[in-house]
């Protein structure tokens, strides 16, 4: 709701200023968004009359004007606006006037005249943003000599109020004047709306098929309207100052008093109206042309205004072209109805409009408001452009009005909700203030009365239960003027369950291994996803805002790749990034919204320094990473790694990740053909993998250690390349007894001495016995055992 | 027996001239070792008269003795002196930098997160998340925002079918715990959310993190209270003012949006308070009876207030960023200042 300081100061004007006054409306909870002059910065320039016009001596476009600036001796100046013309009006800047930009006026000598001022036009005044093409033309009754700052009252502001959807009541002057009175306790100043006097008693027919939705209609014959009738200027200027630009003069009056009042009103052209009215809901089939031109099929259920004929316009939303006002109008019949709220509601953007009366009724006008209305419009339209009145042919169902909602309320709930005891002087002036009717509840008896029934005006459409009331008292008694209190709560501890690892401990590891935390964003583009994780199925977005951000992830890795491209572009070459959060897996009705955590390196092993290792990361350095974070909780043999293929991973470098049998991720390569594809040049690693699985730790648990020696034996065993390590640890474990408290691998070795295709694996065992030493005799036989087995079943030989 | 003295002296002088430990330890077995000249004596005592014997032992002891001990001077001399020149070869320059790997770093809305989560765990509440693409229903139902209702319009919502959508708020998580929990309720729901916005100062994608507290006779001015205090807590400062500004929202009644002066010139006016001095931070409210309504929560007995904030907004106040878009672009040169 954007308007004029000065229109609404006609309504109330309280003694502020207009900032004070912003600040006031802004804490009543209606926000003021921005105070702007109405007009740019200019002195000097004042109303005249162009007396005398001739064409320029030495140029084809411009003419030497005359003009009466009010100071006796007509002035001369040469004007190069092609609408200029005697007898008209215009804005005059005399020598030394300032115009916005800080241009001065001086005297000039244009091709050999002598100029001295300049006829303005409306954008060279600021009163336009873009250029127009020619003078401003003044009404002829402008008075010659007087400012025209003052005359056109230009010194003031617009106010822009961005207001709640509950608040529907403030869209109009009217609204917003009795909040500012209601704060200030003043009483409004009134146009007049008293009923105009018919001068014929033409009547058009109005039916109401479905009063549920529209309960009153009030409709009136105007004859004999000129409608190209100028609006006069200060009708203009308010419009303008509200944002909107002048039509004609019927357009202008119903939308003059859709401000001034709150009432969408709606002229048809009589002569286009077959019949009577109907109100009621849109046939199977029925189109309309709206008056944007819009060619539109209604739905059932639309609520529109139709004649005997078609139907005409959708109510409340936009009138139809056919039935419109146009120059050749010469009798209108105005509308001015009550729509309910629900009848309104979601219409307009099922056609994808939006409009002034659709915005206001969706959020609910006040149903005593349409007679008031009609006759205020109606006198508006006489003065303006000279109708013949009818009869106000109101049409009402009573039983469908909304009903009179009075509202209890309770002096120990309002304490309750507030913590403050307000006295019930202040509590009943506050509501009365806002127009609501306060009698004592008479259900309580005695002592015990401690509630009011409150009668809510028919424009309040926000106010329904007892919170509502209390929230009105809160906002006009002042937010902040509320007593503040710090909760208060019982000291109950509860149990952390110590077997999980916090998220928050396995975003502290990767930091702590170098790895930045990225946040990309949840909906990806479907190529990249598609080149990333094709098997997989992802919800796509009915209403995406680009394409590239079309599809949910079903994966990080779209995200990070992204992020990662976005980086190497910005020449980073070492990168290690990760992201939690979730990823979408499946089509809607089945999705799965999973917590992921996903990450990726490339670029040089260490950052680059006088003693780091300059060589790229490979598939062990991301294992390294990831074996950390399986670390954390303590239960590292229950994961598992398994060589597999994934088809945007390099299929020799790839891994699946096992928890407890179960697959839960993936590390490896990005694939090279992917990464040709994506102009990725260094080798990239990524891994992912479910947070839950990462999630479930181990409460640690004590072992007493051993008082007796350990034995530590080295074996290198040479096995074919094909046989994963993995497999011969297995056996190892499965071999060593007991007693085995330590296997680690500490070589690998191909070359020199080993027959090619082979590799030598080098193998720390470490056995202890709890309560006694071990005998070499028996881990001999250990080590003969596991010899034997993994000959047999690998291949395996003893390296010499 | 008669060149002792003399004896003496030579060994005195290769004592001295021995210029490293293994040197003086010739000179120590040259004289004192099995064969060596002052043994050599000892063992020549019984060559001697009888009555000679015990001067002469003694003499020679003495000289024993002494050399022992000014060798064993001189190994420690010459001991400290080959450290120190082994000290000086392995000297370093200790500032060079240090060998390893670098620490990378949270996203500053991560750190924002978790700084909001422990302000409020550590008075008690407990951290809710929810599902991000959920139903029409907790995500606007359930919080009395019935279909069609003018409030859909406030947030621009990203839609798979008629039903299902990517939440606008973490409400839902809210309206999911008071399905589910018997109050007292104290919870923070941080989280994604998601609105169809995209420009200078919107992101199709944010983070928030709302905050519920139900319990008998939880008012107003406990809102105000708890408010405040975050506010303070958040920007560590106490002398921060604080306004509440009464505003709409379909699940709170009375409704407030909260204003902090702003932290960029102290209230003064700048560009990223327009000039107003005030910072708009956070929404808030008590629980709208209609929501206690759907979710089973007796609203004859409990009261509750719930308030919601972007967490964008308020790093990008603390660490003072000035593009809302920096935090999705992921460029390592943004992300490490939060390190």
């Amino acid at each position: 709701m954007k308007f004029s300081e000065q229109w609404l100061r006609e309504w109330v004007s309280p003694e502020l200023s207009t900032q004070a006054l912003a600040d006031q409306i802004t804490m009543a909870g209606l926000e003021v968004d921005a105070v702007e002059a109405v007009a740019a910065k200019f002195e000097g320039v004042l109303v005249a009359e162009v007396v005398a016009k001739e064409p320029h001596p030495d140029a084809d476009k411009l003419n030497v004007c005359q003009v009466d600036d009010g100071s006796g001796n007509p002035v001369q100046v040469v004007c190069g606006a092609p609408n200029v013309a005697v007898g008209q009006k215009v804005p005059f800047a005399q020598v030394g006037a300032v115009l916005p930009g800080d241009f001065k006026i001086k005297k000039a000598k244009l091709r050999g005249v002598e100029s001295r001022g300049m006829i303005c036009s409306a954008s060279e005044l600021g009163l336009e943003e873009e250029t127009s093409p020619g003078i401003l033309e003044l009404p002829l009754s402008a008075p010659v000599g007087q400012s025209l700052r003052d005359w056109m009252s230009l010194d003031d502001s617009t106010i822009d109020v961005d207001l709640t959807p509950n608040r529907g009541d403030c869209l109009s002057l009217k609204g917003m004047a009795r909040e500012v009175g209601v704060l200030n306790r003043l009483t409004l100043n009134s146009p007049d709306l008293a009923p105009q006097a018919s001068s014929h008693g033409d009547v058009f027919p109005v039916r109401l098929s479905a009063p549920e939705q529209c309960p009153r209609y009030v409709g009136r014959v105007i004859k004999n309207i000129d409608v190209t009738a100028p609006t006069p200027l200060w009708m203009v200027e308010r419009l303008r100052r509200s944002g909107l630009r002048s039509i004609d003069a019927v357009v202008d009056i119903t939308n003059y008093v859709m401000l001034e009042l709150g009432q969408p009103l709606h002229a048809f052209d009589l002569a286009n109206l077959e019949g009577a009215i109907d109100v009621r809901s849109a046939r199977p089939g029925e189109r309309l042309v709206l008056l944007d031109g819009q060619d539109v099929a209604l739905r059932e259920g639309t609520l529109v205004i139709a004649d005997d004929a078609k139907a005409l316009a959708i109510a409340g939303v936009m009138g139809g072209e056919h039935s419109g006002v146009g120059p050749q109008t010469r009798d209108v019949f105005l509308e001015s109805a009550f729509f309910t709220p629900l009848a309104i509601a979601g219409q307009a953007r099922s056609y994808g409009l939006h409009t002034d009366a659709s915005h206001r009724f969706e959020r609910g006008v006040d149903f005593e408001l349409p007679r008031q209305a009609a006759e205020r419009a109606t006198a508006l339209l006489v003065e303006v452009a000279g109708g013949e009145p009818g009869p106000l042919n109101e049409t009402v169902s009573a039983e469908h009005l909304p009903d009179e909602r009075r509202v209890r309320l309770c002096g120990s709930r309002i304490e309750q909700c507030l913590n403050i005891r307000l006295p019930d002087t202040e509590i009943v002036d506050i509501l009365e203030r806002l127009g609501m009717q306060v009698s004592r509840d008479e259900a309580d008896v005695g002592d015990k009365a401690d509630a009011w029934l409150v009668k809510i005006p028919s424009w309040r459409f926000d106010i329904a239960i007892e919170e509502d009331l209390i929230e009105e008292l809160a906002r006009i008694h002042g937010y902040n003027r509320l007593p503040v209190r710090r909760p208060a709560a019982r000291l109950g501890l509860v149990a952390d369950d110590e077997h999980r690892q916090p998220l928050t401990r396995l975003r502290r590891q990767l930091v702590a291994r170098g790895y930045q935390e990225a946040i990309t964003y949840s909906f990806v583009a479907p190529e990249l996803q598609a080149l990333l994780v094709p098997d997989m199925a992802a919800p796509r977005l009915a209403n995406p805002i680009s394409s590239d951000m079309a599809v949910m992830r079903a994966s990080l890795f779209p995200g990070l790749v992204k992020a990662l491209i976005h980086n190497l572009n910005r020449q980073q070459s070492r990168i290690r990034l990760f992201e939690t959060g979730l990823v979408f897996q499946g089509e809607l009705d089945s999705v799965e919204q999973i917590p992921m955590l996903s990450g990726l390196i490339c670029g040089p092993r260490d950052p680059e320094g006088w003693a780091a290792r300059r060589d790229d990361v490979d598939f062990f350095d991301l294992k390294g990473d990831v074996e950390s974070l399986l670390k954390l909780g303590g239960n590292e043999e229950s994961w598992r790694f398994e060589p597999a293929e994934h088809p945007a991973l390099h299929p020799g470098q790839t891994a699946r990740l096992l928890h407890e049998g179960e697959a839960v991720g993936w590390l490896g390569a990005l694939h090279p053909a992917l990464r040709a594809e994506l102009g990725i040049k260094p080798e990239v690693f990524l891994f992912e993998m479910r947070l839950e699985a990462l999630t479930q730790g181990r409460l640690p648990a004590f072992n007493a250690m051993s008082r007796y020696p350990e034995v530590r034996r080295d074996l290198a065993l040479v096995i074919s390349d094909d046989i994963p390590v993995q497999a011969l640890l297995d056996t190892l474990r499965e071999c060593a007894g007991d007693w085995l408290t330590d296997l680690h691998l500490f070589d690998v070795y191909r070359g020199a001495g080993i027959t090619q295709g082979n590799k030598s694996i080098a193998l720390g065992l470490t056995w202890q016995h709890p309560s006694r030493t071990l005998n070499d005799a028996e881990i001999n036989q250990l080590i003969d055992t596991i010899v034997t087995e993994t000959s047999q079943r690998f291949g395996a030989e003893l390296r010499g | 027996m008669d060149h002792l003295p003399t004896l003496v002296a030579k060994a005195r002088a290769a004592i001295a001239e021995a210029s490293d430990v293994a040197s003086l330890d010739t000179v120590r077995v040259e004289y004192l070792g099995k064969k060596g000249e002052i043994t050599t004596l000892l063992k020549g005592l019984g060559k001697l008269p009888p009555e000679e014997r015990p001067q002469a032992g003694e003499r020679i002891n003495q000289v024993k003795q002494q050399l022992s001990g000014e060798i064993e001077t001189r190994k420690r001399e010459l001991e400290q002196t080959a450290l120190d020149a082994r000290l000086q070869g392995e000297r370093i320059d200790v500032t060079l930098p240090g060998r390893g790997q670098s620490t990378g770093g949270l996203h500053p809305v991560t750190r924002t997160l978790e700084r909001i989560e422990g302000l409020f765990t550590r008075i008690g509440y407990d951290v809710a998340v929810g599902p991000e693409i959920e139903d029409d229903y907790h995500n606007f139902e359930a919080l009395n925002i019935p279909a069609h209702h003018p409030a859909r319009g406030m947030a621009d919502t990203f839609y798979f079918d008629a039903n299902r959508l990517l939440r606008t708020h973490t409400s839902p998580v809210q309206v999911r715990t008071m399905e589910s929990q018997e109050p007292p309720i104290r919870i923070v729901c941080p989280g994604r959310v998601y609105r169809s916005d995209s420009d200078l100062t919107h992101t199709p994608m944010f983070h928030q993190v709302e905050g519920l507290l139900i319990d008998e006779d939880v008012s107003f001015a406990d809102l105000k209270g708890t408010i405040e205090d975050f506010l303070h807590a958040f920007f560590e400062r106490d002398d921060l003012s604080v306004r509440f500004r009464p505003s709409y929202f379909p699940f709170t009644e009375p409704s407030a949006e909260v204003d902090i002066q702003c932290v960029m010139c102290s209230g003064d006016g700048c560009r990223v308070c327009s000039h107003s001095g005030w910072l708009e931070v956070m929404g808030c409210g008590m629980v709208h009876p209609e929501v206690f309504r759907h979710s089973g929560i007796d609203a004859g007995r409990y009261t509750g207030f719930a308030f919601g904030m972007g967490t964008e907004r308020l790093a990008m106040l603390r660490y003072g960023v000035n593009d809302l878009r920096l935090f999705f672009d992921n460029d390592l040169r943004f992300l490490r200042q939060f390190t």
